[in-house]
């Protein structure tokens, strides 16, 4: 089926950046109370970059692809690049299926793009980017502010 | 369909294409054209034609609020209501005025804990010092419990100053006994334990709970939703004191459940949701309340769910509650079998017949059960997957989450065989097994 793309399972296996690391602004713990997907993250922030996202996911394999997915896509990065990373997953992922995401902003995590005709499932990908946008705003940073691309 | 007088054996091909034929949303396909496979009736089941009749014509005939006002309408929908509630109460071998109705087995499982909770409070419209609770008083459940039968005792005790304490289950999910005097003692005033697991299918041997409960003198409440809709029980028999179950997991409608209680039980405890007809006088100050079971239904009732359900229980009856429990004994036979062939799966259940229920819920080696879910589901099979609302239970079971497939009278082995089927993809596309 087309929802597990290889690069959905390959994460899921590996995840790359995995395990929480020191040092860290803030954490947070997430749970996904419908199946107990749990993710614990932590964000270190150095002025306008992302010096390290560390983070440990318990959960189904669109749960921890896309926390695999996100380490990868925002380590290093600044904060603007993130908050316009974070908007393209949210809008293609809420979509049902409309957006197929851009891979020049979104990286791998195109593959998440099936997640979006199933509404039970969206959740699971969604989770680690709540707990980041939570994560960033207790570093005093609101990933959700309007980013003009 | 005739009830067989043999001995019960599972339905032929012939009579499952009969049972199927009443139930018109067993004929849908789903996911582009795959026929619908429904392996979820433990979350809830199927209905048949003659319960949504049964609704229909409640509405097109009879609608009047039930017990309030004196027209042509008015009587015989109370006639109707009245009469729903007496062949509820013959399923389950009680007597008509035994039995509450309310919205769901929450709701029921609910009145019961606020009942001790009223009480210690000084609420109304009971005699009972036996629903006192305070300090030094202890509330048991066991590690199995769905939360609709934890979190109302969990608050009763927050509430009240109780403790709650639990029987745990053992590693091949059944009910660990070996402490049952220890955890049931003389401080016990209430026993509330689910008599068929939604997970672990496990039958709790309800006479050993009992029997201990009354040496201490405690009450014991069981919950029945996932026994009443597939075998056949006998409130008498089971000598507990009260027993909850759903409408809606037994062929009924949605939005109906019920409360059976012993007279006596039901007398003394105090009121819990209030306002219309559930009176018998009232000043501006204060109210007297009607006999049981008026003094527990307020407000306008359920009146054509309760009727729905009614026709549920008929319908039941007629197919016979023995060849049901006997036709869902040999899917889950099939089911244990199939997942013993698979090494890649880990039954969370006991793995052998003796009582045992329908509800068969398994894990497949790193595979997460959303995941196991999604691929049935795309061929069209529909399972339950999570905790199922047990997250302690699949915490001592050491599953974060498992995949549940759950059985009805309308299930066939072709079911089975497609869930099978189905399920063999999950090692290509996770890329396990071997
Ligand atoms: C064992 C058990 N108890 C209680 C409930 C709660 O039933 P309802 O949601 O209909 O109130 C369920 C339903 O899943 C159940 O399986």
């Amino acid at each position: 089926m087309d929802l597990y793309q290889q690069l959905i399972i390959d994460h899921s296996k590996r995840p790359h950046r995995m395990g929480l690391r020191d040092p860290f602004d803030a954490e947070v713990h997430h749970v996904n109370p419908t199946c107990g997907d749990e993710i614990t993250l932590r964000v270190d922030v150095d002025g306008d970059v992302v010096r390290d996202l560390s983070y440990d996911s318990l959960g189904c394999s669109i749960s921890v692809a896309s926390a695999s997915m996100l380490a990868e896509l925002l380590t290093g990065e600044d904060v603007g690049h993130a908050r316009t990373v974070y908007a393209a997953i949210r809008h293609m992922l809420t979509s049902k299926g409309g957006d197929p995401g851009d891979e020049d902003v979104i990286g791998d995590a195109v593959a998440l793009s099936g997640v979006a005709r199933y509404p039970a499932r969206v959740k699971c990908a969604l989770l680690s980017w709540m707990a980041l946008a939570d994560a960033m705003a207790q570093s005093g940073i609101d990933l959700t502010e309007e980013t003009h691309v | 369909m005739s009830t067989t007088t043999t001995r019960a054996g599972a339905f032929s091909d012939q009579e499952l294409a009969r049972i199927r034929a009443d139930f018109p949303i067993l004929a849908r396909t789903v996911r582009d054209g795959h026929p619908l496979v429904y392996l979820d009736s433990g979350a809830t089941s199927q209905k048949p034609y003659a319960v949504l009749d049964a609704e229909r014509d409640w509405y097109t005939q009879v609608n009047a609020a039930p017990h309030r006002g004196a027209h042509a309408l008015s009587e015989e929908g109370t006639e109707a209501y009245e009469a729903a509630r007496a062949t509820i109460a013959a399923f389950v071998g009680a007597g008509p005025q035994e039995i509450v109705f309310t919205k769901n087995a929450t709701e029921s499982l609910n009145l019961a804990a606020y009942a001790f909770s009223n009480a210690s409070t000084g609420g109304g419209g009971g005699g009972g010092d036996r629903f006192r609770l305070g300090p030094g008083d202890e509330v048991v459940v066991t590690e199995m419990e769905h939360h609709a039968n934890l979190i109302p005792w969990q608050e009763l005790c927050r509430r009240t100053g109780a403790t709650l304490r639990w029987l745990g289950v053992t590693d091949e999910g059944r009910l660990d006994l070996s402490n049952l005097d220890s955890v049931i003692t003389e401080r016990t005033r209430v026993v509330s334990v689910v008599h068929a697991s939604n997970v672990l299918g496990t039958i709790n041997p309800v006479a050993t709970i009992v029997a201990r409960a009354r040496s201490v003198g405690a009450l014991v409440v069981l919950d029945a939703c996932q026994s009443v809709p597939h075998l056949a029980v006998d409130v008498a028999d089971l000598g507990v004191d009260l027993l909850a179950f759903s409408g809606h997991k037994m062929l009924g409608p949605m939005g109906v459940g019920v409360l059976w209680g012993r007279p006596e039980v039901l007398d003394a405890m105090p009121v819990f949701l209030t306002g219309g007809s559930m009176i018998e006088t009232v000043t501006m100050e204060r109210a007297t309340y009607a006999p049981v079971p008026q003094k527990f239904e307020a407000g306008v009732p359920n009146a054509a769910q309760a009727v729905g359900l009614a026709a549920a229980c008929d319908y039941l009856t007629e197919l016979g509650m023995d060849r049901v429990a006997a036709h869902e004994h040999a899917l889950t036979e099939l089911l244990l079998a199939g997942l013993r062939e698979r090494p890649w799966t880990r039954l969370v259940g006991p793995d052998d017949l003796l009582d045992r229920g329908g509800a068969v819920s398994f894990v497949v080696d790193e595979v997460h059960a959303h995941d196991v879910g999604q691929i049935l589901d795309d061929q069209g099979v529909a399972v339950r997957v999570g905790h199922h609302c047990a997250w302690p239970l699949h915490r001592r079971m050491r599953a974060m989450a498992t995949t549940r497939v759950s059985v009805a009278a309308y299930t066939t082995p072709a079911d089975i065989a497609a869930f099978f089927t189905a399920l063999d993809r999950v090692p290509t596309v996770f890329g396990i097994g071997g």
